[in-house]
């Protein structure tokens, strides 16, 4: 008698599970879905471009084909050259990356937080920031020499700038209210800034770092196009001067890819650290 | 004690907010600040709280006069102003920076089984409802034992049931350490049970136009006949004609 309310419970409450785990499923396969749908477009464009290359519609030796492309990636995968360039870059980028978005940081934080500092600092850093990144180039060149100094601070500097101005325009931005409870427990100028400052200006800042690591990317080629005897903005000229287009298209390709994975590190990375945050799109 | 001596106040060197504010507040007492807005009330409790500074004129805790946040004095805001990426327990700490670790994490267990948020300390505060994101807030101000407790409407922004509660809730609370408290407010009501004197501010410039010791028994009822001569005494000190004033503006 008493089993059979119990049983139709436990049996609706299972079907309720079943069809939520179903759903799930569905929603999963969804998302593969729509992950395979962006992949469409650039497969069709590969194979018509290899049928093209193929069939003599593109020159080969200006255009190569995509699998000639493969095979030239692969050859130089291969020979350990390719490591040692990724390696190198890499290298440039983070090094750069981290002196310019740590300066960025202090004076970023300092310049918002403070109006004297501000008065005192910003006019500077915003005449300097309107100097095209490049004509840095010669005079680190001539400072630095031609080596690793004067490449990583040319990344450092365009790093720099978009990390300092979000930063510091956040930072602006932040709360009276929440700065108030700051003051209410008496912190000073540095806890404050650690302890309320920062953290709200922390999806602001994320944005700046992301755009500022896109710009080091753009700064590590132009370095390495200056002068450079290893990396990949090397192996870039190096394709040119020895009129090896598939060296050249490989290298392209390899920016594309290890930019975007790091910009999706510091994605990854920032969705964690804001997962605290209640907007529109946190709550889907 | 706290002493307020002739306490002004002008913004931008025009508008008076505050003039010559005297006022002496007891230890252990329970004191409401009513008026209409725009009557200086908010303004008052701010300079008592060290983050505004009066024109001339100034407030005395331990006859030092206040020249910034006390360490004693806590305070409430309306809103909970929590920190929206620490969670509950981390809220809760946040003015609990110079102490061990031990006692830290004893006091803010302590002060969340007051409150009775014990089972809600891991949750952010954008998955509080309003009351218990004020209840957030009066553990945060709780916790550093505060000798004197500043609320500023703090329980306007909640629906009438919730803040029914609260007011209940608060004066438990007080009961455990039984720190002064002085509250803004204008809800008449919320005065007349929470405190032993009514402060009746009017604007224009503001200042105290008087000063009722409440010794009605506690608990109130609010249904009580005194409870009510209260209600309509108090109502007809205030100046409702400001607000109109301000609206027309």
């Amino acid at each position: 008698m008493n089993g059979h309310p119990k049983n139709f419970n436990s049996n609706s409450t299972d079907r309720s599970l079943q069809s939520m785990a179903v759903s799930q499923r569905q929603r999963l396969q969804k998302s593969r879905l729509v992950w395979v749908r962006g992949l469409i477009l650039p497969t069709l464009l590969l194979i018509l471009w290899e049928i093209l290359v193929r069939v003599g519609v593109f020159p080969s030796n200006l255009l190569p084909a995509p699998s000639t492309i493969v095979f030239t990636l692969l050859d130089l995968a291969i020979s350990g050259e390719l490591f040692h360039h990724i390696v190198i870059t890499l290298y440039r980028i983070f090094l750069g990356f981290f002196i310019g978005s740590a300066l960025a940081t202090i004076l970023g934080s300092l310049t918002g937080y403070s109006r004297s500092i501000h008065q005192l600092l910003d006019p500077l850093l915003q005449a300097l920031r309107n100097i095209p990144s490049l004509a840095w180039v010669p005079l680190f060149v001539l400072w630095m020499g031609i080596y690793e100094t004067s490449k990583i601070a040319l990344i450092a500097v365009g790093v720099f700038f978009p990390v300092y101005l979000s930063l510091m325009s956040a930072v602006q931005g932040v709360d009276r209210k929440l700065v108030e409870v700051g003051k209410v427990y008496r912190l000073n100028g540095l806890q404050l800034i650690r302890r309320v400052f920062l953290p709200a200006a922390l999806p602001e800042y994320i944005v700046g770092l992301r755009s500022g690591l896109g710009l080091g990317w753009m700064f590590v080629v132009a370095a390495e196009i200056i002068g450079a005897n290893q990396g990949l903005g090397f192996l870039l000229t190096d394709g040119e001067t020895t009129g090896r287009p598939d060296v050249v298209i490989a290298s392209i390709l390899l920016f594309a890819v290890l930019g975007k994975l790091t910009d999706m590190g510091l994605v990854v990375i920032g969705k964690r650290l804001l997962k605290w945050q209640d907007t529109y799109t946190s709550r889907k | 004690m706290l002493k307020i001596n002739s306490v002004s106040k002008q913004f931008n060197n025009r508008f008076t907010a505050l003039e010559s504010i005297d006022l002496q507040v007891y230890p252990g007492e329970i004191i409401s600040i009513v008026g209409t807005s725009g009557c200086g009330k908010s303004t008052l409790l701010r300079i008592i709280s060290g983050l505004d500074f009066p024109t001339s004129g100034s407030v005395y805790i331990h006859d030092q006069p206040i020249t910034a946040p006390h360490p004693e004095i806590g305070i409430i805001f309306q809103e909970p102003r929590l920190m929206p990426w620490l969670n509950v327990w981390e809220n809760v700490q946040f003015g609990l920076y110079n102490q061990s670790k031990a006692g830290k994490e004893r006091v803010t267990q302590e002060t969340l089984a007051k409150v009775g948020l014990t089972e809600f300390s891991e949750l952010l505060p954008r998955e509080l409802s309003g009351g218990m994101a004020q209840r957030v807030a009066i553990a945060r101000a709780l916790v550093t034992k505060p000798s004197i407790l500043l609320l500023d409407e703090p329980f306007s922004a909640l629906d009438a049931f919730t803040r029914l509660k609260m007011q209940e809730h608060l004066l438990k609370l007080w009961e455990y350490d039984r720190p002064t408290m002085i509250l803004v407010t204008h809800d008449i009501e919320e005065a007349l049970v929470l405190s032993d004197r009514a402060i009746v501010m009017r604007g224009n410039p503001g200042h105290i136009h008087q000063d009722f010791t409440l010794n009605l028994p506690r608990p109130r009822k609010r249904t009580d006949t005194n409870f009510q001569y209260w209600r309509e005494l108090l109502l007809s000190n205030l100046d409702l004609s400001t607000t109109e004033r301000v609206i027309i503006k």
